[in-house]
């Protein structure tokens, strides 16, 4: 009752029906061809260059980047890190293929659970889907293999992303998402730019609000 | 908590608010703290003038076809899971809210910021159904232990000092050891992150707003730095987001583009930490997520709005920059407009939701100074929009007597010229006469509010018609002399042209 009496009202003060073709030529038009706006040239770099606009993005937001050469070196830059943080050498990630295939066994000291969080754990290790140079941000895609708690409930969250993944821009990351997933999109899609904060005591900057304190990205392979 | 209408006092909010010294050091930080990273931000993007454009076109473009995209996102939404309700009040919101959380028994139901549940009173309908609602957000987290509205949309917590929110903490966490250390905004964070993770772990229910929902793919947009509405919507078993008719927008380009000036007029940052699109429940092999997805797609008079002078208000998207550079909000606080939405922006939206008789005052409180106009992301013409409710306001007769006896006396003269001018030289003059050569007044009969708080500058001897006539004598007597000087200069060449030939 109430869709109609809203559509109804919406209707009456746009001065509609609602069946007018032209109307819906428009709306169908602009929802299948999604054109894009304006795009900020910041991006429009060579992959190198756009590598450093990431890390240098992302450094604004309080989040840290280490370059890998190849996923076998992804087990001691997360040891590294635990370390350097000073915490147990423990973590949780998801049953994405791409942390499969990393050679977890040989990094001894480290424990590596799969599935989601409960909340008890420290840290944990996602794959992102693309990044974008334009602000640092990561985005991440969730599904069976990659949990979405794994994003916000550990202290520190390390995401690793390919080099080739890294996009000047959202649209192109949009694209590359509707070419996967088609007409199925993911139930969360996450932007993540930098870790948790909030400034609501006091204007005061603090990290570490109810999401992660640290975010690391490892950047695999050249850009 | 219900914030209950107080708009009608803000003269009387407005005076308390500017004596109350713990109030004026808060509101002192807003402008370093907000305006500055805005205008960093902005001029570092060559495109964001282009990019505000283009999100007001966006806006008004969805606006028009408004019905169109409401179905299409409907359509979508459904098609993949998720559960759309309609509410045309907001008591029916209320009452599709608290029957999702009974038919699942919910005892705790944890929630994101959400402005329109602030619109709808959800809080106090829970509590008193036996419900209880947590807020996430640190700053609602601290208002609600305050039993306060917010006091900025973005800020809500804004108008408080640490020394307060410590002595909440106290009260509202008496199971801690009374001897631990608050005295560092950092600590007191910590303590909220400590508490908060077991409300957001045990909760039946997550309860989210909506900054936009995408009709191209049915999905709602989230925005927050904090995550926490994050954990609010991932972790329970049902999410329902509450939103209103005019979030939606048609693709996720045109939510992007909208998004580039979002958290840039907020809060300065490039991109606030978390934006999140969701899409339906858990699918099928899904670790976690919600079993239940719900829209609540919330009226509450906007349809009527979209009719009217006031249609570009809804294309707002609750950024606060309009208050953040707002003078007189940032000499009163956001408690004095005595609703959920203060400032500029609440200063044109609240009296279309709760009436101008009771939100009369609003549009009035303003400067017209223009900054809310010049920052607005969507460039909503704030200033006219006010104009348009002091019109109202006067055509329906609900200023004060005072108002309209001095408005009546001042038409009369300003439609008789012949009376104007010779009644305004003598107002001048002897307004000049009481000031002296101080050149200010600290007294002036019929304007003791004013003086009372500041002097009065004393007028120019001239008035402004006067002083134009002497501009324009001026100036032609410049140009006929210089008129002159040129037929001077072009027949002294012609003779001496003549005396080489």
């Amino acid at each position: 009752m109430s869709r109609d009496l809203i559509l109804g009202s919406i209707r009456r003060s746009l001065g509609v029906t609602g069946t007018e073709a032209p109307r819906r030529t428009v709306t169908n038009d602009r929802l299948s061809r999604h054109p894009r706006g304006v795009v900020p040239e910041r991006g429009a770099l060579s992959p190198r260059k756009r590598l450093n606009l990431f890390r240098d993005m992302l450094a604004e937001a309080n989040g840290t980047l280490q370059e890998v050469a190849s996923p076998d070196d992804v087990p001691a830059a997360v040891a590294d890190y635990l370390r350097s943080k000073n915490l147990p050498l423990e973590i949780r990630r998801g049953a994405d293929p791409r942390l499969e295939a990393i050679p977890w066994q040989n990094e001894k000291a480290l424990e590596v659970s799969v599935g989601r969080s409960d909340g008890r754990q420290l840290a944990a290790v996602s794959h992102a889907f693309k990044a974008v140079a334009e602000t640092g941000t990561l985005v991440l895609v969730s599904g069976p293999d990659n949990p979405t708690t794994l994003n916000f409930l550990p202290e520190h969250h390390i995401v690793v992303v390919d080099a080739k993944d890294v996009a000047g821009d959202y649209e192109t990351v949009w694209d590359a998402l509707r070419k996967k997933v088609g007409k199925h999109f993911p139930r969360t899609v996450n932007w993540i730019t930098g870790a948790s904060r909030s400034a609501d005591i006091e204007q005061v900057l603090l990290h570490g609000a109810h999401g992660p304190k640290g975010l690391h990205v490892l950047v695999v392979g050249r850009p | 908590m219900t914030v209950q209408i107080a708009s009608p006092k803000f003269k009387s909010n407005a005076r308390a608010a500017l004596k109350d010294a713990q109030l004026q050091r808060a509101l002192g930080k807003v402008e370093q703290g907000f305006v500055g990273k805005r205008r960093m931000v902005a001029d570092r993007l060559p495109e964001f003038e282009a990019l505000r454009d283009l999100a007001r076109d966006i806006k008004d473009h969805t606006l028009a076809h408004l019905d169109l995209y409401l179905e299409a996102w409907e359509r979508r939404a459904t098609e993949q899971g998720g559960q759309v309700h309609w509410a045309a009040t907001a008591e029916d919101a209320r009452r599709i809210i608290l029957d999702i959380c009974k038919r699942r028994g919910a005892k705790t139901v944890t929630k994101g910021k959400s402005m329109i549940a602030e619109e709808i009173g959800l809080n106090d309908h829970l509590v008193e159904h036996g419900v209880t609602p947590v807020e996430t957000d640190l700053g609602e987290y601290i208002i609600q232990l305050r039993h306060e509205a917010p006091s900025h949309i973005i800020a809500p917590a804004i108008h408080l000092n640490k020394d307060q929110i410590e002595a909440d903490f106290r009260r509202a966490h008496a199971e801690l050891p009374p001897e631990r250390n608050l005295e560092e905004p950092a600590s007191l964070m910590a303590e909220a992150r400590a508490v908060l993770r077991e409300k957001f772990l045990a909760a039946d229910v997550g309860i989210t707003g909506a900054n936009f929902l995408i009709a191209e793919t049915g999905s709602s947009v989230i925005v927050t730095n904090e995550g926490n509405g994050d954990l609010t919507q991932t972790l329970p078993k049902v999410h329902i987001v509450l939103a209103s008719i005019e979030k939606v927008v048609p693709t996720l380009e045109d939510a992007t583009t909208i998004l580039r000036v979002l958290a840039r007029s907020a809060t300065g940052q490039e991109m606030s930490v978390y934006t999140t699109f969701s899409t339906g429940p858990r699918r099928e092999g899904d670790p976690d997520g919600p079993e239940e997805y719900h829209v609540v797609i919330l009226d509450n008079g906007r349809s009527s709005t979209l009719g009217g002078k006031f249609r570009e208000m809804l294309r707002c998207i609750r950024c606060g920059a309009c208050m953040n550079h707002c003078p007189v909000y940032a000499a009163v606080g956001g408690h004095a407009y005595g609703w959920v939405y203060p400032g500029p922006m609440g200063a044109v939206l609240t009296p279309s939701l709760i009436g101008i008789d009771k939100a009369g005052h609003l549009p009035n409180a303003s400067t017209f100074c223009g900054r809310c106009e010049e920052v607005c992301p969507v460039r909503i013409p704030l200033p006219k929009l006010m104009r348009h409710w002091r019109e109202r306001e006067f055509e329906r007769h609900l200023s004060p007597a005072t108002v309209r006896w001095g408005l009546g006396f001042w038409a009369f003269f300003a439609r008789r010229p012949w009376l104007y001018r010779p009644a305004t030289r003598l107002a001048m003059k002897t307004l000049a006469r009481f000031g002296g050569r101080r050149g200010r007044m600290h007294w002036l009969p019929l304007a003791g509010s004013w003086t009372r708080h500041r002097d009065f500058p004393v007028p120019e001897r001239d008035t402004f018609q006067a002083q134009w006539k002497k501009r324009l004598k001026a100036e032609a007597k410049q140009k006929a002399e210089a008129e002159a000087a040129a037929r001077e200069a072009e027949k002294a060449e012609e003779k001496a042209r003549e005396n080489v030939t």
